[in-house]
Formats: C-alpha cells, structure tokens, sequence
C-alpha cells in the first residue's frame, strides 16, 4: 500500500463569485521512500497540493490518506496533532523564529512530544548535527547565511522523525552552490535515513536530484517519463495511476 | 528549552516596547491605584468617627459657638459619660501658608481621645503650663519644632500675637489619625476671649455615651432639650459629623475620578493596543507554530502568557509603587494627604484592570491568530 | 532636501488602528488636561471675577476671611463717613456693611453643606451693580426676606421663590433670585443686615465694602485708616479680597491637575515611543529606499518626528473637541477658606485649549524622539536585507 494516496482531489478557491479549481480531480500515490518532485508553471497549484499532504489545509472534495489515515476529514485540533507528528515542513523562506537560537529553533516542534527536556536538546543536537551545523548550535537566525539557515529549517523539518518530509522550493531563496548543499542534504535524508520527500522546485537541475518528477499542469499531474529511482528502503513501483480520473494522469511506470 | 523560553524570547524582541509597555502600564495603575486610595481614604474618615462619641455643635453650623453653659447641663444628662469641648482657634504661625489646625481644648476631650498618644510625662508638662500646647510629631518634624519652644501664632478670629510653650508631643494611636495639630488649653482660649468680650462659648461639645445604642436617643434629647434657646444645638454621632464634613467637598471627588479614570483608561488602551502589534507583527511565525502542530489553544496560551507577564510586571510596579510609597514608606504629599494606605479593594481593583486589559490584549491577536489560515498567512510570507 | 508632510499623512492613515489607538491615548491626556484645568479656572474665574476694583474691603485686623472678622456697629458708621467714600446725589455713601455667615444647610442631593448668608445695607446694589435681579424682587428691609444667587438655585433645598429658609429661630421667606457676572455672589444668599443680624449673632459686622469717591484714593483711605487709633481694620481691593480667598482649593486643583497630567503624559509618551518605533520597524524598507533617493538622514529623522507630531496634534485636537461638552456644566463645594459653598462651572478658555493642543504637540515630539532617531541611524543595509 502507498505511504500517500490522494483520490480525486478537487480544490477550488472562492474569488468574490469566481470559483477558480486549481486542483481538479488530482490523484497521487507515493510510496514509502521515494523522494519525489513536482514541477510547473507558476500558479499551477504545487504549494496548494503540499498543504494539501501537509494537513495545512483540507480539499474541497476527494480524499488524502497517509499511511492509511484519512487526513482530509480531521478536525483542526486532531489535524494539528497529526502534523507535529507526520509531517516535517520546509519553506522557501526558512521561517525560522529570529529570537531562538538554532538549537533552540529545531526544538520547537519536540514541545510537542513528550519528550523530556534532555531528550529534547539530544535530539535537536542529533538533527544539527546531521545538517552540519553542530557548531552553529547558538547562533540566531539573523547571524546565519542563508544555506545555514535553510539547513536548520531541514533540521527542524526531521527533528520529530516525521513520515514525509515536503519542501517548497527549498533552493528558490538561496545562490547555487547553497542550492547545491540543500539538495544533497535532502538526497542523503532520502537515501541515507530512508525519508520520504516531496519537493517543489521550479529548477529542473534540482528535479533531477529526486527518484520520480511530476509536472502539475492545469490542475491535474503529468508524469515526465523519468524512471523512479530505488531509494533508500527501495520501495520501486512509481505511483499508481488514479482509477478513472478526469483528464487522465499519467503517472510514471 | 521549553514553552517558557519562548514567551522570554518574545518579550525580549523588542526590549525597548516591552519594558515601556511595563513602565506605561505600571504608571496608569500607579495613578489609578493614588487616585482610588485618596478618595477611599477621604471616604473612610467617616469610618474612623466613634459611635460612642456624640459632637454637639450649634444648629446653624460649625461656626457659630454654643454657650459654655451648657456642659453642666449636657454632663447631666441620662447616658453621658463625660463632656469635653473644643473650639477652633485659627491662628497663623508666621504666613497664611504655613496653615495647620489648631484648637483649645479642655482635659476632658483629650481624655476621650486615645488615639491623640502623649507620654505621661508630657502630658504632665503639659497639664502644669497655662500656656502650654501638644503638638503632632509630623508639625513638629514641619517646623523644625522642639519640646519646650515658645511658638506665636497670630489670631484671625481672636486679634493679637499668642504665645504657646509646647510642652508635648503627640503621636496618632491609630493610622489615618491626624498628627499635624496643635491643642492647647481651652482656659488659656478663655482669658485670650475675655479681653475681647467673645468668652463664654465653645465651638463644640464632644459627649461619650456610655452606651452606643442609646447614642440616636441621647442625641435627640439634646437638640429637644435646646430646641427653643437662643442657640438650639445640633447633636449627631461623630461618624455621622465627619461623613457631613466629607460630604461638603461636594462631587470634586466625582470629578476628578472620571477624569483621573478616562486617561488610565487611555493608557491601558495604548497598551493594549501595542501588545496586540506585537502580536499582529508575528502572525507569520504564528503560522509557522501551527504548521509545526502548535493547535490555537497552544498559541493561545503562548499569547497569553506573554500579556499576564506585561502586565504582571506592571501591576508588580503600579501596584507594589504604591504599597511601597503609602503603606510602607507614609508618603503624605507633602503633608496634603495625611494617612493614605492602599486598601485591599483598591488593590483588587487595580488586579482587575490588570485582568482586563491583559484578557483584552490577548484576546484580539489570539482571535486572530485562531482565525488565521496557514496557508494564506505562509503565502503571504513565502 | 525635506521629505513631503503628506507622505507622512499618508502614512499614518496607512496604519488606520496603530494611529488611532496613540492619538486616542493622547486625546484623553489633554481631555484630561483641559478638564482639570476647566475646573482650576472656572473656580479660580469665579472668584476673581467678583467685585469691581474700585471697591474697598474691610475686615478686622488679623482676619483671614469674613467669617473670622468681626466689626462693631460703631466702627462701621465711621469708616462710611470716610471722606474718601463715594456718596449717592443724597448724600448717603457707596457703601455696604456686611453680616456674613454660613449656615449648615443641605444640598439637593442630601449632602451637607455650608450655605453663605450675607446681610447687606440697602446701598448694596449701588456698590455691587453687577447683581440684578433675574426673578422676583428684592428683599425689603426690616422684613425677614431673602434673595438667592442664581448658582444656589436647582443646587440648594428651600431656595425657589416663596419658599421658606429657616435661620436659628426665624423663618425667612426667598423672594428673588439674583446673579452677579458669574461671581461667588452667585453662591450667597443675600438679606438685610439688620434682620439677618438679629437671626445670627447679634450687632456685629463681619466686612464693610466702600466706593472710592476716586479710583486712585486707594492708598490716601488705607492710609487714613491706619491713622485712626480706633480703627483695628485691614483694607483690600474687592477683587483682590475674593482672589486670595481662591488660593487654596485653586492652588490644589491646580496641583492635582498637572499631577495627574503629567503622569499620565509620561505613560501616553511611551506608547507613541512605541508606536513609532513599530513605524520605523514596519518601514525599515521604505527608509533606505528614501535614502537612496537621496534624502538625508536629517531629513529622515524631521520627517519621522512630523509623524509623530501630526499623529499627537490630531489627537489633541480629538481631546479638546471631546473636552468641549464639558463647558458649563455646574459643580459646587465647600471653599475651606471662606468656610462657605461656591458654585462655579467648569470654564474651557481659548487658552486651557491651545495649552492643551502644545501640550499635545510636546508629547509628540518627545514621543517621535527615539524613534526617528532610530529611523535615521538606521543603515541603508538594513531595510534592504530582509523586508
Ligand atoms: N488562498 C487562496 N485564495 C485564492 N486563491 C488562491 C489561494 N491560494 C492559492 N490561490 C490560487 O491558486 C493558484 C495556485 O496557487 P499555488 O500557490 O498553489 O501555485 P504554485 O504552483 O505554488 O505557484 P508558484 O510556483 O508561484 O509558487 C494560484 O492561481 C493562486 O492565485
Ligand atoms: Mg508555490
């Protein structure tokens, strides 16, 4: 069974009387392991599908199951539960909290574990160290590059062991050779610890980083023909193609 | 790290704001907290009046005198324990500036005064000198006085230059009990009144009943016994005198309540409306909390807990200031306002602005950060 | 080069509730302000508004108010034989020779007060022509009639026309009612001597008021009087007399005025403080774009501060405007000094106003201080780094 399955998702936002569907009968299964990557055109509704998977926001029809939940239907409540639990977020902005200190940045979703207060700094340390930013533990936000800071938000992202890593468009604030870093960061995450990913990248050279790349286009996903790519746990089989959904998804084979 | 943390390092983002958020907000219960004591203050003088004690003044008003004749008459009486009387004598010790009470009075009155404290050994004195006066220890910390100085005062109602040796100090047995007046013999007041043809008379009587109860009967007796002389009487529990004292100062009170309260309202205002900034100014990393799993209880409390600790500080301020200056310290200003101490109803009150405006200035960022989506709050900053 | 004032204007209505919550904050100061200070004046004005300069008063030697003073009968008629008095086409002198008391009496609302009763010899409308009759008539003299001061009225039991006071052992019917220029006159009740007398306490006068036959023979009387050795008196300008006995509860009004004010200022000043500074923090972009323009730091600094002045007068103009409505409105108390109840009306003046409007301007300045101070340290790196 896919770690992710989306059915039929629709997603429509309301402009005074327009209703503009941005996702129109999407359907998406990703596997446990994979790192994948959806690409478009500006506006085509990348940042809605990931709020989507990450329980940021509900669909305005059709289902999104995660590791056999049904996330779509939660109450807000259990939904924010859900994502201090599953879900690990990076943005294109870092969003870090500019009065905490790294260290204490990556801790702040631990606050809602019930871990106690060493385990937290244990495991917030463990979660630098694995970005390699162990000796930047005590810097604030603002005394970091922009790469730096990236690396804690991804940081911050794994701290809780989440289920499914999402990013959108970790690279789209920072220089190439920072890209470049941010990047293989998230390829070690994927190959090294077996995360699942999804990134959204507008940069083709960054897609090619992922095991399996979807274009989303006109409110429905177009797979590139790329092969997935074995990682981590090696889950092989690509997404399923959704049953009967409108305008065909082709997803990859 | 825990939750705590992060309340600290948001107060500490803006220190400027924050710590004069504190000090505005410790000024406006400061002023509410001075404002409600001196008014509560001015009210309870009514309290401290005895029940036991009746004042018997002249019907048309204080400051028409009653015949010293009639204290036989009043010691008399069913219920009367002992008479004392008293009369105003208004001298003026040096300039008109200088004003402080002074009175003549007879060994009876400070006898059913315990409050008034005097050592024996100066009462003693006191007792021994025709022209001797007991003087309050802050008019004596006033003037730079000491025991045994001849002191002059000149008469307003009785012309001429007075002489008074003080031969004893007092101190108030009770706090709020005045310590700024100068008493003297009433005889002393009689020799200085004969010269001028306006002796015979006192200004008040004071009658200790012995029976608190009986005091409205006695009281009446009194007026009825008086009622068609050619000076009919006035008696009246001394409660009941000093509530109709307070009450001549008319609604000034009222006044300078309303005004002193419309700008403490202000101020709370402002700070409300700069810790609702604070928090509007972070509505993106309030996002962020929540995309994290923080639910809106936990941002709530986060919100919270930074405005209990703002105005926290300030009530530890506004209020604790004033403890410190009246309860602790006896500020009078400048002897204006004697006997001021913050009641435990005014310092609740001041708990409750306290409770109000933190709701207040937590309430509208919380609201709006439940209302918040995410998702647009993140486009906004992404 | 300066920066435009109506970019500052547009600023501040750009940030509609952050603006309004500070001018809010420093409208109530100056309503507050301009309130303590209506009251101050309109006591103050009460009482320095009675008597006409040209009258002369005179106590007992060493009296500090009516109340205290006492004159005989025979030292009254002397001083209104004076040569220095101003007399009428018959002969008979400008003059007043006055019983004062207070009277405890109850106001309207149940509390107690201490009504003036004022006897006065039938010259007095003559030598106070400021006091005319609004309803009713006059006392006649010899009967045991009364005429009220118009600030008594709706503010006093037993004050309406046919109603009878009760003075010790004596009924006195009101038959008019009076007002005088707004002057404590107004808060009397006015009789003749002699009845009056007879009620209270005995042949004694408290104050005799004389014309001066020449406005400038004020010193050639006092001089006179001082040369009689029977004369124990003091004289003082009419004016000058209800003036000092204003200094107390004046002097206090005032300083609970400014007292409160000024500590409430300190609190509104640090709210602008703060309000500007999250200004500056929200415009931090805008700043170094400015700067890039060209504009000087001192410009930049003088605009801030505009700002904060622009937002302080408009709600100074907002406290005044809220101050007006209190114009007029009447309160009364016991002045301790000449122990009897004044009315007076809260008195808002062009000039409470314009302090209240520099008052309001002072906080802005000292409050946009810091802030534009910051704005215009600020680099250019700053605003630019991140928005
Ligand atoms: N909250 C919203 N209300 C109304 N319309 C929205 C909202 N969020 C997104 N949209 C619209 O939905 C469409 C998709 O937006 P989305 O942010 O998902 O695009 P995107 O693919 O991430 O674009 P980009 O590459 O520029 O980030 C856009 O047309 C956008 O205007
Ligand atoms: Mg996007």
């Amino acid at each position: 069974m896919p770690l992710v399955e989306v059915r039929d998702v629709r997603k429509v936002y309301r402009r005074d009387t327009v209703e503009v569907p941005v996702l129109d009968g999407l359907n998406l299964d990703i596997e446990q392991g994979e790192f994948l990557a959806l690409m478009g055109p500006s506006g085509s509704g990348k940042s809605t599908l990931l709020n989507l998977l990450a329980g940021l926001d509900s669909p305005t029809s059709g289902s999104i199951r995660v590791g056999g939940e049904e996330i779509s239907s939660m109450k807000p409540k259990r939904l924010a539960a859900w994502r201090a639990r599953h879900v690990g977020f990076v943005f294109q902005m870092y969003n870090l909290i500019p009065v905490l200190t790294a260290l204490q940045n990556v801790e702040l979703p631990l606050l809602l574990t019930p871990l106690n207060k060493k385990q937290r700094r244990e495991h917030a340390e463990t979660a630098l160290r694995i970005v390699g930013l162990e000796e930047r533990m005590h810097h604030f936000p603002r005394q970091l590059s922009g790469g730096q800071e990236q690396r804690v938000a991804i940081a911050r992202a794994i701290v809780t062991d989440p289920t499914l890593i999402l990013a959108d468009e970790p690279t789209g604030d920072l220089d190439a050779k920072s890209a470049e870093e941010i990047l293989d960061l998230l390829g070690r995450l994927n190959a090294e610890y077996g995360k699942t990913i999804v990134m959204v990248t507008h940069d083709p050279h960054a897609a090619e980083r992922a095991g399996r790349t979807l274009h989303l286009e006109k409110g429905v996903l177009v797979g590139d023909g790329a092969r997935p790519v074995a990682a981590g746990a090696g889950a092989v089989s690509g997404a399923g193609a959704g049953a009967g959904a409108a305008g065909g998804e082709e997803g990859a084979r | 790290m825990t939750r705590a943390t992060l309340v600290r390092a948001n107060l500490g983002r803006h220190k400027r704001r924050t710590i004069l958020t504190v000090l505005g907000l410790g000024i406006a219960l400061f002023l509410f907290v001075t404002l409600q004591t001196f008014l509560h203050t001015l009210r309870s003088i009514g309290d401290i009046g005895s029940e036991t004690h009746l004042v018997v003044t002249n019907k048309l008003g204080i400051v028409f005198p009653l015949p010293m004749a009639y204290r036989a008459r009043l010691q008399a009486m069913e219920g009367v324990e002992s008479v004392g009387y008293a009369s105003w004598f208004g001298g003026i010790y040096q300039d008109p500036s200088n004003f402080f009470a002074n009175f003549a009075v007879d060994p009876e009155y400070l006898a059913m005064y315990p409050e008034i404290v005097v050592s024996p050994e100066h009462r003693e004195a006191f007792m021994a000198d025709r022209t001797g006066a007991i003087v309050g220890v802050r008019l004596m910390e006033r003037f730079g006085w000491q025991v045994g100085q001849t002191v002059t005062l000149q008469g307003t109602i009785y012309p001429g230059n007075h002489d008074f040796t003080i031969r004893g100090v007092y101190s108030a047995g009770r706090k709020g009990f005045d310590e700024t007046s100068l008493f003297f013999h009433h005889r002393y007041l009689e020799e200085i009144a004969r010269n001028q043809g306006m002796d015979g008379v006192v200004g008040w009587y004071v009658l200790k009943v012995t029976d608190p109860n009986q005091a409205a009967a006695i009281a009446q007796a009194v007026d009825e016994a008086y009622e068609n002389s050619a000076s009919p009487t006035r008696a009246q529990t001394e409660k009941a005198f000093n509530l109709s004292f307070i009450g001549m100062y008319g609604n000034i009170g009222f006044f300078l309540n309303a005004i002193g309260m419309a700008v403490v309202f202000a101020i709370l205002m402002v700070s409300a409306n700069t810790m609702a900034m604070s928090a509007r100014e972070r509505f993106s990393e309030i996002a962020v909390l929540k995309t994290l799993g923080f639910t809106d209880g936990d941002v709530l409390r986060i919100v919270v807990a930074e405005a209990a600790w703002i105005v926290g500080l300030g009530l530890a301020l506004g209020l604790g200031g004033a403890v410190l200056l009246f309860n602790v310290m006896d500020f009078d200003m400048g002897g204006f306002a004697p006997g001021l101490s913050v009641s435990p109803g005014v310092a609740l009150g001041a708990f409750g602005i306290g409770l109000l405006i933190a709701t207040a200035s937590a309430a509208i960022p919380a609201m709006q950060a439940a209302r918040l989506k995410v998702t647009d709050a993140l486009r906004y900053v992404a | 080069m300066k920066i435009p004032l109506i970019y500052n204007i547009r600023s501040v209505l750009h940030r509609p509730t952050t603006s309004l919550a500070t001018a809010l904050g420093i409208a109530f100061v100056v309503l507050t302000f301009v309130g303590m200070l209506a009251l101050a004046n309109g006591f103050r004005s009460a009482m320095i508004s009675t008597g006409r300069p040209d009258n002369v008063m005179l106590l007992r030697q060493g009296a500090d108010s009516e109340i205290s003073s006492g004159i005989s009968r025979e030292h009254a008629s002397i001083v209104r034989s004076l040569p220095e008095v101003a007399k009428l086409s018959d002969g008979r002198p400008i003059a007043s020779a006055d019983a004062y008391v207070v009277v405890a009496k109850p106001r309207l609302d149940g509390s107690e007060t201490h009504m003036p009763v004022r006897g006065v010899s039938p010259e007095v409308f003559e030598l106070r022509d400021e006091v005319r009759i609004i309803e009713g008539r006059s006392f006649e003299p010899g009967r045991a009639e009364v005429i009220v001061g118009r600030g008594l009225v709706g503010r006093m039991a037993d004050v309406e026309i046919g109603a009878t006071i009760r003075f010790g052992q004596q009924d006195f019917t009101v038959v008019g009612h009076f007002e005088a220029d707004g002057s404590v006159f107004e808060s009397e009740v006015w009789g003749d001597a002699e009845t009056l007398m007879a009620a209270f306490r005995g042949p004694v006068f408290q104050s005799v008021t004389v014309r001066l036959a020449d406005p400038e023979a004020f010193d050639a009387l006092v001089a006179r009087i001082e040369a009689d050795p029977r004369l124990q008196l003091q004289a003082k300008r009419e004016p000058d007399f209800f003036a000092g006995q204003a200094q107390f509860l004046g002097t206090m009004l005032e300083f609970i005025a400014f007292f409160v004010t000024i500590v409430m200022s300190i609190g509104a000043v640090f709210g602008a403080i703060n309000t500007m500074d999250a200004m500056v923090a929200a415009r931090a972009r805008e700043i170094s774009v400015l700067q890039t323009l060209g504009f000087q730091r001192r410009s930049v600094m003088a605009s801030f501060l505009a700002e904060a002045v622009v937002i302080a007068l408009a709600g100074g103009a907002l406290g005044c405007l809220l101050a007006l409505p209190i114009n007029g409105i009447q309160t009364s108390t016991v002045n301790w000094q000449s122990f009897g109840e004044v009315t007076f009306a809260f008195r808002v003046s062009p000039k409470i106003l314009l302090q209240g409007m520099i008052f309001a301007g002072i906080m802005g300045l000292v409050g946009g201080f810091l802030p534009a101070r910051r704005a215009a340290k600020q680099g250019l790196a700053a605003g630019m780094r991140r928005g």
